[in-house]
Order: C-alpha cells, then sequence, then structure tokens
C-alpha cells in the first residue's frame, strides 16, 4: 500500500476541525470572561483562576503519564475545566480549597473515567460539587466586588494556610466601608427577604457573587460568539434559559412579591455561565438533537425548582449533574428512526 | 463406599494471613460493604464494629464447624443464620452492657452483623468442611482482616472529617473539617481510593511475577 491513503469508511468528508482546535476556542471564548472576573475582584481572583487551571493541569498530566496515554495536556480540554471551576467560585475562596476542588474534579470527574470523551459528568462541576460538600461555609462567604484596593491587597481569605479554616474576611469588608454591602449575593437576598435588586445591576454584572458568574450580558455574548463559530450546539444553552423562564413564570404571576421574575431569575447566578459553557459540555450531554432539547429544559426547570423550593441558594450545579446523568438515558430515548425501517417492529417478533 | 478425597486444610501461616491480605473480605472480596460504608465515619465506630463482627465471625464459624457432620445439608443455610444469630444476639447485649453511646452510634448495624456476608461465607466456604482448628486461625484472619479494613476507613475519615484520631485532636484549634467525609459519599469516596491502592499493589506485584517468570524462561 502506498503511503499517505488512507483507507476508510465513511464519512470521507471531514471538517477541518480538531479537538483541539474546538477547545482552543472555548478557552478564547472564556478569557473576556475572566478578564472581567479579574476587573471585578482584582488579584484574589486572579490567583484563583491561576490556581484552578494549574492544578488542574498538573493533574491531568500526572493521570496521564500513569495510565500511559501519552500527552492529553495538549488538546486544551482541561484548560477550560479549571478556567470554568475558578470562575464559579467565590473571588476570596481559599486556594488550597480551589487546589482541592481543580484536583478531585478532573481525577474522579475526568481521568478515572478514562478521560476526554468518557467523563459521565462535566468534571469542573464534579469538582465544585465536592468542596460544596467538604467545605459548605468558605463556598458560601462571598466579597464584595469592586473594592477599593482590589489590584494591591488580596482578600484575606485566598491566601490561607493549606487545611486550615479560612481567614474570617467580615473585618476586612466592614474596613472596606462599602455602602449597603449585605454580605449576600443577589439570588440570597432574593430567596430570604424577596427583595430583587435592580435587573440591570444583575445582568450586566455590578453585584457580588462568584468570580465569573456575574455579568450575564458578557457571557451570553461570549456564548453566541461561540455558537456562531459553531463550536456549541446552541439548542442547549438557550433550551436551559427557556426551561427557567418558562418554570419561574406562573409563580412569578402568581405572587411577583415573593417570587422572582423570569428575567432576574435568567440574569442572576451561575445560570448563564453554567447554560452556555457547563450544560453544552459536549461529552456529557445528548447527542440527538431532540434529546438536546429535553436536556436543556430539564436542566433550566430542575435549577429553579432548587431555587424556589431547595435549601441552596444556586441550584444550577446539581441541576446540570443530574442531567448530565440522565444525559445518555434522553439519548436513547430520542434515537431517530432509521430510514425505512417500520415502527411496528415489536408485532413481528 | 468410596472413600472422599479429604479437602481439609492443614494449618499454616497461610491460614491466618490469607484474610488479612491475599483474600481480604473488604479490599478484595468486597463483602460485608454495608457496615464498611456506614459505621466507619469515625476509628471508634470502625474498631467496635470490627472487633463485633470478629467475635461473632469467630464463635459461629467454630459452632459451624464443630456441627458440620450433623448439620442435613439442606437446611445448613438457615442453621448457620441461628448460629450466627445467636452470638449476633450475645454482642448486641454485651455492646450495650459496656457502652450506651457506642451502642447508640452504631444503631442497626450490630443486629445487621447477622446478615454479613463474609461470616456466611466463611460458614458455608470454609467452616463446613474444616477441622476445628483451621477454622479458628482462618476465621480470625479474616476477622482480624475485617477490622484491618474498617480501622483503614476509620482513621481516614476520622482525621479528615474531624481532625481527631480516637477522639485526639491532631491539629490546630483552626483546622478545617472536610464535612464531606464523615457524610455518606466520603465512605465511598475512601472505600474507592483504598480499593484503588490494594488493586495497583496488587497489580504490580502480578506484573512483576510475570516478568520474573519471562526472564528465568529466557534465561534456559
Amino acid at each position: 500500500m502506498a503511503k499517505g491513503i488512507e483507507i476508510r469508511t465513511s464519512p470521507h468528508l471531514k471538517r477541518v476541525m480538531s479537538v483541539d482546535k474546538i477547545m482552543r476556542t472555548v478557552v478564547l471564548a472564556l478569557l473576556p470572561i475572566c478578564a472581567f472576573s479579574v476587573y471585578q475582584f482584582g488579584l484574589s481572583a486572579l490567583l484563583l483562576l491561576t490556581t484552578t487551571t494549574a492544578v488542574a493541569v498538573l493533574t491531568e498530566w500526572f493521570f496521564a503519564r500513569a495510565s500511559g496515554k501519552g500527552n492529553t495536556v495538549s488538546d486544551w480540554s482541561v484548560v477550560i475545566t479549571g478556567l470554568l471551576l475558578g470562575l464559579t467560585l467565590p473571588p476570596g475562596f481559599p486556594l488550597w480549597m480551589a487546589a482541592v476542588a481543580a484536583f478531585v474534579g478532573v481525577a474522579l470527574g475526568k481521568a478515572l473515567f478514562g478521560g476526554l470523551g468518557y467523563n459521565v459528568m462535566n468534571p469542573a462541576l464534579v469538582g465544585r460539587a465536592f468542596v460544596q460538600a467538604a467545605f459548605p461555609v468558605a463556598i458560601t462567604t462571598w466579597t464584595p466586588a469592586f473594592a477599593p484596593g482590589r489590584f494591591a491587597e488580596l482578600i484575606p481569605s485566598t491566601l490561607t494556610l493549606p487545611f486550615m479554616q479560612p481567614i474570617p474576611v467580615a473585618d476586612w469588608v466592614a474596613g472596606l466601608q462599602m455602602d449597603g454591602w449585605t454580605g449576600a449575593t443577589p439570588l440570597a437576598i432574593q430567596k430570604f427577604q424577596h427583595i430583587e435588586l435592580p435587573a440591570s445591576d444583575v445582568f450586566t454584572g455590578m453585584i457580588a457573587g462568584s468570580a465569573g458568574e456575574t455579568s450575564a450580558l458578557l457571557i451570553l455574548i461570549c456564548g453566541l460568539w461561540l455558537a456562531w463559530q459553531r463550536m456549541l450546539d446552541i439548542r442547549i444553552p438557550l433550551s436551559v434559559l427557556a426551561g427557567a423562564a418558562l418554570m419561574a413564570l406562573p409563580f412569578w404571576l402568581l405572587d411577583p412579591g415573593h417570587y422572582p421574575s423570569p428575567w432576574f431569575v435568567l440574569s442572576s447566578g451561575g445560570l448563564m455561565l453554567a447554560a452556555w459553557f457547563m450544560a453544552s459540555d459536549m461529552v456529557a450531554s445528548p447527542v440527538t438533537a431532540r434529546g438536546a432539547i429535553i436536556y436543556g429544559l430539564f436542566i433550566g426547570m430542575l435549577t429553579v425548582v432548587i431555587r424556589l423550593f431547595g435549601g441552596l441558594v444556586e441550584g444550577v450545579m446539581y441541576a446540570i449533574l443530574i442531567g448530565n446523568a440522565v444525559g445518555p438515558l434522553i439519548s436513547s430515548w430520542t434515537q431517530p428512526r432509521v430510514y425505512g425501517a417500520t415502527k411496528k417492529a415489536k408485532e413481528s417478533e | 463406599m468410596a472413600e472422599l478425597p479429604d479437602t481439609r486444610e492443614k494449618l499454616t501461616p497461610d491460614t491466618f494471613l490469607r484474610g488479612l491480605w491475599e483474600e481480604n473480605p473488604v479490599f478484595v472480596m468486597l463483602l460485608g460493604m454495608c457496615p464498611v460504608l456506614a459505621v466507619t465515619s469515625t476509628t471508634m465506630n470502625a474498631l467496635a464494629m470490627g472487633l463485633a463482627t470478629t467475635f461473632v465471625l469467630v464463635c459461629s464459624s467454630m459452632l459451624v464447624s464443630l456441627l458440620r457432620n450433623w448439620i442435613p445439608k439442606q437446611v445448613r443455610i438457615a442453621s448457620y443464620i441461628v448460629i450466627i444469630a445467636t452470638f449476633v444476639t450475645i454482642v448486641d447485649y454485651g455492646i450495650q452492657a459496656i457502652s450506651l453511646e457506642l451502642y447508640a452510634a452504631l444503631g442497626a448495624f450490630i443486629q445487621l452483623i447477622v446478615a454479613n456476608c463474609v461470616i456466611l461465607g466463611r460458614a458455608e466456604a470454609y467452616a463446613s468442611k474444616q477441622r476445628l482448628t483451621t477454622t479458628f486461625v482462618n476465621s480470625l484472619g479474616m476477622g482480624a482482616g475485617f477490622t484491618l479494613a474498617l480501622l483503614a476507613l476509620g482513621t481516614v475519615r476520622e482525621i479528615l472529617g474531624n481532625g481527631t484520631i480516637l477522639g485526639i485532636s491532631l491539629f490546630p484549634a483552626d483546622f478545617q473539617p472536610w464535612i464531606v467525609m464523615i457524610l455518606p459519599p466520603g465512605g465511598f469516596f475512601v472505600l474507592g481510593a483504598w480499593l484503588l491502592l490494594f488493586n495497583w499493589l496488587r497489580l504490580r506485584k502480578e506484573r512483576k511475577q510475570t516478568e520474573q517468570i519471562g526472564v528465568t524462561a529466557h534465561a534456559r
């Protein structure tokens, strides 16, 4: 056989698109969100993102070596995991806990299942779910956005010694003398005090929250760009958002003083980031077109159910993990009918 | 009548050691997972559970071994369960008498020793065919292996989840406990990690043995 001639089955026409190119584009789309996060929360957010990414990459490198799979770091997928994980954590999250989250996410969520393409759930969310269960206090400690001097000093809890409790930030926050700071995110204020912050502030991200989930507007732009580049299945984010809005609408119509408006639901918390960048995880979401829509609606609705009736303030993380878990089932339910095959195959048995 | 081949094992150190390592009930045979996951949130609970199970295991195996020629084959499982249940009742009252606190912590899992596969497995697979002395040594080894495994889980979970070991604090006061470790998921995580370690060690040993065989074969 002559060299350079490849004999293989169809498809013979391939798009010039490789895994690492897709992943690089996603990283590129995430960079503006990271930049805004650093602008908003300062050096602490920068260190947080660097730590999660570095630990995720190191973990991937170690497991790839240990399993003799060759270098899988260069496909960039693990960089996405690291960045996404960092973006979902509170800006003052102790770095050692962030490192634990990144290690658990990549090791337990990805490497144990066989690496990229085999992970059942989104690795970044596996890592976050682990630290949510392990360190519930640290992961719900919020610090104000746009603190003065955020580029000169770190949030005190960032540099907590490993295995130690996070350094309390209450005194530091009080020293900032920021008006109207209550130590809660807009979601928590809505949930427990039933006060909706101005939707424009929440939408553009001028609020407290996790490092990279505050600006719904910016995430929307980056996500749309990614969809325009055909790097994600736009059905998934759109149906997640539609599911959340549809679920929230009847409650808001019944009692607007108690329940959040659909608009607030869409722009607050981590829903936007999760819908565009996490639910659309190519490996862990259903492959069929109808399946993708069912999966998205399911995640959106579950998020609102957890937010409104669960003990937690934000539910999108668990909603996506559950969505990932039922993804294969949805895929098998929505298999397209083979052309020419009869529907009543059962009768012939 | 034809004489049956003698399947009785000779007493060697291996009779005891097998339970600790090669046939460890938890890490190799994956038996009795219920108490392994449920009561290992602290070292003390793990140790108490391990000792209680060992006591029931040794006593019931010996009794089964003594009665092995009188128990009809058709009702053997029921008979074993009655024997095991007798000793579980003894342990149940015993722990209640020694420490009510421990009894409350272990909860229903003391009574559930009766359904522990390790014990029934020993009775069926070993004690019903072997002499009293080897049965005693073998079941003691199995019990020790089970206790060891429970302790392995219990210490890791207590150190990470509480910062203590047997209630003694190991870290400075501002240690951050990993709450997930004393919750049920922590049990699965730690068990998985230990199984990973054991399987890795076993595979490495096997690989070394095959390599050695390969080398000697080559030398010939």
